[in-house]
């Protein structure tokens, strides 16, 4: 694409500052339930499947294939107007949960549903944070 | 103790206007109301449970709209699940009924969506600083990208072409040719939909619902009350409600909320697939029509495309949807599921006239609210001829 995407910071709450803190790191911190085993994302700080409060991170492979996708063509928001075309999808983790996130680093006329594709961080830090936002690129 | 049955609609009526600058969302919400109420020969004095939500009230939105009406209900609700709001209200206002917490229900909408401008499908963006979009908002989803990866994971799963989401559009371009209040009459074909350019691939312009202003208005009853009134009765057979989210992280794109809220309604009502003369359904993009036609089980999961082809759908096919040219010709002002229960109200009592389903007797209404690959719901009722 030929301007790049300029992802927000995104806001964090305590319940969900473990996983953006992570994609700082260039990790995706993912949780299981440390009573039932469920492994459950977005983050949050009960078990949604037996309502346990022994939530335990583990880092994630990284490692996915495209689910689905869209060619974005029109969006009239300032950072996402300007990169035009460009590809939002769900990403498969091999972990098991899908993530809405893009696809990046290759045309987006190349990407197909089922695509095996590998993380990419794009740090956005500004005066507090220190995160990233995880996209993805062919693997 | 079912309310089966036991609960009507008796007054509808559809604001005319498309376009209402000089409007504001009340003033279309009272105009409504006069309408509704005129219907079925009821005054505002009747009226003792409001039930709103609109694109801008807030938390107190339906008390401010009492005010404004000079209303006392003793029974208020504000639900806000997105553009099936106003059919989960009729489900909630014949609980209420039937429960004894008011008799005289009046559920409003008004918007002024498309004079104000609003980019409802490309346009929203954003998220700001809240932790629980964080996970939607750094992407770039729009409401059309969010159909989108529903219409893209479809077509995958099952081969659905573009051409056969395009014979949507054009069905109910035809419809509205019949509405002479429809905002699109001018009719198309399967190649001008496949020729508009490309909001979010898969979709077209022209698989996108119109923006307009408008607002509605339903006055609900028991049906005990409503023979008394002006209009043919239009009873409540059955209801059904549904949220549809991401799960703990493995959203299936392709079983919607109207899967659930469906098989409750036609189980409550006691009907089958093939009792229900025709359909009004949310019609926000074509797929979203195409999916709750295979959820709400009129086909099976995979076979929505071929069912949609062939004039099924169409006036004088085996199942009409939406005589009235629906979201994607007559009419999108930001939340469109009043006018699926006014549409079908008045198709049952058969005065529709050129675009009348003959010998209506049973529709099946349904409301998606929200957005389909994200967070949505569903709201269904089956509604008959008394
Ligand atoms: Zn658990």
């Amino acid at each position: 694409m030929a301007v790049e995407l300029q992802h927000p910071v995104p806001a964090a709450s305590w319940e969900t500052r473990a996983w953006w803190e992570g994609c700082g790191r260039g990790e995706l911190v993912l949780q299981r339930c440390g009573a039932c085993g469920k492994v459950q994302h977005k983050p949050r700080a009960v078990c949604a499947t037996c309502l346990s409060s022994e939530i335990e991170h583990f880092v994630a492979s990284g490692r996915g294939q495209v689910y689905t996708f869209t060619v974005t063509h029109q969006n009239q928001a300032p950072g996402f107007r300007e990169a035009c075309p460009y590809v939002l999808a769900y990403v498969e983790l091999e972990e098991g949960p899908r993530l809405l996130t893009n696809v990046i680093g290759c045309d987006p006329g190349e990407v197909s549903v089922g695509m095996p594709v590998v993380v990419d961080f794009a740090p956005v830090d500004d005066e507090r944070e220190a995160f990233a936002v995880p996209r993805f690129r062919p693997a | 103790m079912t309310l089966s049955g036991q609960i009507a609609i008796a007054g509808v009526y559809e604001h005319p206007t498309r376009w209402a600058p000089e409007k504001t969302e009340f003033q279309i919400m009272a105009e409504c109301a006069r309408g509704a109420l005129r219907d079925c020969g009821l005054s505002l004095d009747d009226v003792d449970g409001l039930f709103a939500a609109s694109m801008s009230m807030g938390a107190m939105g339906v008390c401010n709209l009492a005010e404004y009406l000079n209303l006392k209900p003793r029974h208020l609700d504000g639900t806000n699940i997105g553009g099936s709001s106003f059919v989960a209200h009729v489900s909630h206002a014949a609980a209420a009924i039937h429960a004894g917490l008011c008799e005289v229900a009046l559920i409003l909408y008004g918007s002024t969506a498309a004079s104000n401008a609003l980019a409802i499908g490309t346009g929203l963006g954003g998220g700001g600083r809240d932790p629980a979009q964080a996970f939607v908002s750094p992407y770039g989803m729009t409401t059309v990208g969010s159909y989108a990866l529903v219409a893209q994971r479809h077509m995958h799963e099952y081969g659905t072409t573009s051409e056969q989401l395009a014979e949507i559009a054009v069905t109910m371009r035809r419809h509205a040719a019949l509405n002479p209040e429809a905002k699109m009459r001018a009719p198309i074909e399967v190649a001008d939909v496949l020729a508009s350019r490309v909001i979010s691939e898969p979709l077209h312009l022209l698989d996108c619902c119109i923006i307009s202003d408008g607002g509605g208005a339903v006055v609900v009853t028991s049906a005990e009350r409503a023979r008394d009134l002006a209009r043919p009765v239009v009873l409540l057979q059955g209801c059904g409600e549904a949220v549809c989210h991401q799960e703990v992280g493995a959203p299936d794109l392709l079983t919607i909320a109207a899967s659930q809220s469906g098989a409750q309604a036609l189980g409550m009502a006691g009907v089958s697939h093939d009792d229900v003369d025709l359909c009004t359904i949310y019609d926000s993009f074509t797929i979203t029509l195409l999916l709750t036609l295979e959820n709400l089980g009129f086909c099976k999961p995979g076979e929505g495309g071929a069912f949609v082809e062939g004039g099924r759908i169409g006036l004088g096919g085996a199942l009409p949807v939406n005589p009235d040219g629906g979201g994607l010709s007559s009419n999108h002002p930001g939340m469109r599921g009043i006018f699926l229960v006014i549409e079908a109200a008045r198709q049952l009592r058969g005065e529709c006239s050129e675009r009348q389903v003959e010998g209506a007797e049973v529709a099946m209404v349904h409301g998606t609210g929200g957005t389909l690959g994200i967070l949505h719901t569903g709201a269904t009722l089956v509604l008959a001829r008394a």
